[in-house]
């Protein structure tokens, strides 16, 4: 017989996700419990590209975003480690006149929202922030606050802390069905069972069939989207830079190391933990670096891997109570975009667990918005 | 044998990929080519042999009992591939093999090659590793220093090039190899001035169970003859507890102690050497299960009978697999050829049986006397986990085991991918190659725990840098095309 | 560093003429790039990207990345599985690739 143990709250995944939440709960003088199948940061949360982004995001995400940025750059005080964040901004880059005229226009639209992280920039600026970008840019936008940190030390740190304050990490420990027990929820494992009023799903690329198996099925895909890193190369960029057009994402870390991304998509294999890479599509996104910066011809290219994600259809979070339970809460589907997000969004559910509300608004996460799509 | 130069040349498919030329390699390619398969050998260095027959065909080392009459062994073996129909790709690196829908349908593998600056992917059917062992790494204090070299590269530089090392030489560590190696470097003219066996005492004593099965191998013979010769010619020093390589800018002396003992010794070129492990860089980006081989003391695939790893459709064969040494090697690429035909279809079960059985009668003979070899020198614990703190473990990133050793104690490390995250080790082009082995054992130390549970780094492809051009320039599959044109 | 071993039957063919940093040497035709640095005693080849401390072929195997060198212009090339081929320009490579050496490739 294995034992039945008691929570205030159990955080389903152990990601940024759930360990930021576990780590917020917990300074919130909660009793929680944080089950993962596998080690924390083993999936998206530790092999992704570290991108801390606010530059072109969704706007439904902005306020969350926001809010998770302020932690960012007080990082150190919250977890004791300063998880490999530096801040030099990062970089839309505008391939042509009419791509930069979009941007414009997205500038202005977020300029009347209230929002003023973005900043339109002309060729002159965007060489002066970018000397060996091609010389037909015409331009760009600028996030100055953005930056990268390094993904899997951020997610261990948030672990560490969530652990030191109290919390009850089960690692290697999967959860096999979520059940009401009167005013309780039953999370059960073959390790015991848990009882708690309060579960958050977290459970990333998994998520879906956790959701579904309570009566919420969401249109999620698991997708594997692909990295790769080069040797050291002469420090010539620093701030991260991303297309729009063209996929692209480029990242040259202090140590002259250039990590290349941009979202190409391998298989993914969410039962077997396992995916595998696209070499075809690496080699488009090679090909795109090779045309925009020809410094990086020779550099070789050290390691390429995917990690295993969760992509709504909209490509919006879910995040919030869920529509239909008490005491359910969703944090997953980031769509390949949820690394920074993960500290304010700890933030922000906790809060949400504890209190039933959040000033930061997050009306266009909840899970409803599929239910009415579905019912309509 | 047909030699490909170009990779554009190669065929769109292949039954069978092999990837190394070194005995079991060549032996697995011509058996399966003998029986009708389409099979490309995939190698990066000029000439065949691997490491042991290294450029037994081009060698300019004529005086036959300088390399001994067991390296001429090599030739039969690489004549056998020579006559048969298998594509030779020499000079050309294979950096992924990756499990892929075949484009002529079914499962099978993409194959990543890349000759002269230009790659390219290929499919295959089956795929054999077949890239052989590494010398372990030897962390002492200034292994790093220019004129500190592995002993097996001094053994290459005089196979392939026929140059010996100049001025005074060190040969340091333990195992069979050293002692094979000071022979030959003192037949080819070097000039030893010490061999200093860095073999634990009570080893012998552990061994002594196995010692009844070595005293029937083919070992015994050969391998105790070597060693007693080496003996009587060179200065040999037991029961060295420590090793210091110094000098400024290049290696000029080497610091030995035993027990409280200590002496210097000048030297121009410091070679070293504790062992052989298998080189499971390819076979874990594969996805191949590795599991901790006790006996030898180091990290291995899991394998079938047949050689088959826990990826269906891979097979290992050679010292990859598990040290087993040259004759074995040649044996077990047999093997594992053999399933390969079959599940390809070219032969049955019953014939594959049939011929695989005086094959394995054979190999179960040269593998005798392996335990005893393993246990006997089974490298001291100084030696994989350096108490030194400045003693420098991963050379590309320049980690030192202090470093090493206090994150494990400071933040928790479990093991050597969370090592990673924290101190670049194993990130640098050699892809943790010359770290792994000793960041395992290091923070296994630190934990209390056996290396087993710390496990080893998650290698991810490329296994050998491309570079973005080459990347950049991949030619376009046809399913690739085909995606674009929808 | 190395010397060619006294080997009377050994076939005597044309060395091949290279430079490494500039200077002129020779070495017998089937060497690869390592060795024939080796022959001519040349015991530092790189320079680490991260301490500048100096390195030289460790392995001669592909295994170590230590024999990385500049040949022609192209950085990280491992010498010791590269064959040696009439006029190559090798020389020592320093830290990452040199921004020289990148904007010259650009221009070619
Ligand atoms: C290659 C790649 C690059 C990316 N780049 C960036 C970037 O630059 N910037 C950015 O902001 N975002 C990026 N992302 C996205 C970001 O990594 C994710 O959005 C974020 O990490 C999601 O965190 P998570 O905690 O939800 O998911 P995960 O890290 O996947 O964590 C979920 C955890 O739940 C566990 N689990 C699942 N089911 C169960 C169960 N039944 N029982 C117990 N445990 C379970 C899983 O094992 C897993 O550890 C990238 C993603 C990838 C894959
Ligand atoms: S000397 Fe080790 S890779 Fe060339």
């Amino acid at each position: 017989m294995t034992t039945t143990s008691t929570a205030d709250v159990v955080v389903i995944g152990a990601g940024i996700h759930g360990c930021s939440t576990a780590l917020h709960c917990a300074q919130r003088g909660m009793k929680v419990v944080l089950i993962e199948k596998d080690h924390a940061g083993r999936h998206a949360s530790g092999v992704n590209a570290g991108g801390v982004r606010q530059l072109a995001r969704h706007v439904a995400e902005i306020p969350l975003s926001n809010h998770s940025m302020d932690i960012w750059h007080r990082i150190a005080d919250l977890v004791d480690d300063d998880c490999g964040f530096v801040s030099d901004g990062q970089v839309l880059v505008a391939e042509t006149e009419q791509e930069l005229a979009v941007f414009r226009e997205r500038v202005e639209d977020l300029n009347l929202r209230g929002f003023h992280h973005e900043e339109l920039i002309d060729a002159k600026e965007l060489r002066r922030l970018l000397p060996a970008v091609a010389e037909t840019c015409p331009g760009g936008v600028v996030s100055r606050r953005d930056g990268a940190a390094v993904p899997f030390r951020a997610t261990q740190a948030f672990k560490r802390k969530a652990v030191a304050l109290g919390v009850d990490l089960r690692e290697g420990v999967r959860v096999t069905g979520l059940t009401r027990d009167g005013a309780q929820w039953r999370v059960e494992t073959a390790e015991g069972d848990v009882l708690a009023p309060k579960v958050v799903n977290a459970a990333g690329a998994w998520a879906g069939r956790l959701a579904a198996s309570v009566g919420e099925p969401v249109p999620l895909e698991v997708i594997a989207p692909m990295l790769m890193i080069t040797g050291r190369v002469e420090p010539f960029i620093r701030p991260v830079v991303i297309l729009r057009g063209r996929k692209l994402s480029f990242k040259q870390f202090a140590n002259g190391t250039v990590l290349i991304g941009g979202g190409y998509l391998g298989r993914a294999f969410p039962d077997e933990n396992r995916t595998e890479l696209d070499w075809d599509k690496l080699s488009q996104n090679a090909r795109t670096v090779w045309e925009l910066f020809p410094v990086m011809r020779s550099a070789t290219i050290i390691r390429a891997w995917a990690g295993i994600e969760a992509r709504m259809a909209d490509e919006v979070p879910v995040f919030g109570p869920s529509a239909k339970h008490e005491g359910l809460f969703h944090q997953f589907g980031f769509s390949a975009h949820g690394f920074q997000l993960g500290p304010g969004a700890g933030s922000v559910m906790a809060e949400l667990v504890a209190t039933g509300a959040t000033n930061v608004p997050i009306d266009g996460l909840r899970i409803q918005r599929f239910q009415t799509a579905a019912s309509a | 044998m047909n030699r490909v130069t170009d990779v554009s040349a190669l065929k769109e498919q292949y039954d069978l990929v092999v990837v190394g030329a070194g005995p079991a390699g060549l032996s697995a390619a011509a058996t399966a080519a003998e029986l009708g398969l389409s099979v490309l050998l995939a190698d990066e260095n000029p000439a065949p042999g691997g490491q042991i027959y290294r450029a037994v065909t081009t060698t300019p080392v004529q005086r036959r009992e300088v390399l001994g009459e067991d390296y001429w062994r090599g030739q039969p073996i690489v004549q056998r591939f020579e006559r048969s129909a298998a594509d030779y790709a020499a000079r050309t690196t294979v950096w992924t093999v990756g499990r892929t829908e075949l484009m002529s349908g079914g499962e099978g593998f993409e194959v990543g090659v890349s000759a002269d600056g230009q790659a390219r992917l290929i499919d295959a059917r089956h795929v054999i590793l077949a890239t052989g062992a590494l010398e372990r790494p030897m962390p002492i204090p200034g292994w790093t220093l220019p004129g500190v070299m592995t002993a097996g590269a001094a053994q290459i530089a005089l196979k392939s090039a026929g140059i010996v090392p100049d001025g005074r030489v060190v040969l340091a560590g333990c195992g069979p190899l050293l002692y094979l190696l000071a022979s030959q470097l003192q037949s080819a003219g070097a000039n030893i001035v010490a061999v200093l066996d860095t073999t634990e005492r009570g080893n012998a004593l552990a061994a002594a169970g196995a010692l009844p099965d070595f005293l029937l191998s083919p070992y015994l013979a050969k391998g105790l003859k070597l060693m007693l010769a080496a003996r009587r010619k060179l200065r040999f020093v037991g029961g060295v507890t420590g090793l210091r390589a110094e000098g400024e800018g290049r290696v000029k002396q080497v610091v030995v102690e035993r027990g409280s003992a200590r002496e210097t010794i000048a030297c121009d070129m410091l070679l070293l050497h504790q062992g052989v492990i298998p080189n499971v860089n390819m076979t874990s980006a594969v996805g191949c299960e590795q599991v901790w081989d006790e006996q030898g003391h180091c990290w291995a695939p899991k394998l079938d009978a047949w050689f088959g790893a826990s990826v269906p459709g891979i097979s290992i064969a050679g010292d990859g697999a598990g040290i087993g040494g040259a004759e074995s090697a040649a044996l077990r690429g047999e093997v594992a050829a053999l399933e390969a035909a079959r599940r390809v279809g070219r032969i049955d079960e019953a014939d594959r049986d049939r011929r695989a059985a005086s094959v394995r009668a054979t190999l179960a003979r040269a593998m005798r006397g392996r335990r005893f070899l393993d246990v006997l020198y089974r490298p001291a614990k100084a030696f994989l986990a350096p108490k030194d703190a400045a003693t420098v473990v991963c050379r590309c990133e320049e980690v030192t085991a202090g470093q090493l050793r206090e994150t494990t104690r400071k933040l928790g490390v479990q093991g050597p991918n969370q090592m990673k995250t924290f101190l670049r080790c194993g990130m640098g082009p050699c892809q943790g190659r010359l770290c792994g082995p000793t960041v395992t054992e290091i923070i296994a130390e630190e934990r209390g725990v056996a290396p087993a549970e710390v496990g080893y780094y998650r290698l991810r492809p490329p296994v050998k840098p491309v570079t973005l051009g080459e990347l950049a320039n991949l030619p376009k599959t046809e399913a690739a095309v085909k995606a674009v044109c929808r | 560093m190395f010397r060619p071993m006294r080997d009377p039957g050994a076939p005597a063919a044309a060395p091949l003429r290279f430079t490494f940093d500039g200077a002129p040497m020779t070495a017998r035709a089937g060497d690869t790039v390592a060795a024939a640095l080796l022959a001519n005693g040349v015991s530092v080849n790189r320079h680490t990207p991260v301490s500048g401390a100096p390195r030289g072929a460790y392995c001669m195997m592909g295994v170590c990345f230590e024999c990385l060198v500049v040949i022609d212009g192209v950085g990280n090339r491992q010498g010791c599985l590269v064959p040696l081929e009439e006029g190559m320009r090798i020389e020592t490579q320093r830290g990452p690739r040199q921004a020289e050496a990148l904007s010259q490739e650009i221009g070619a």
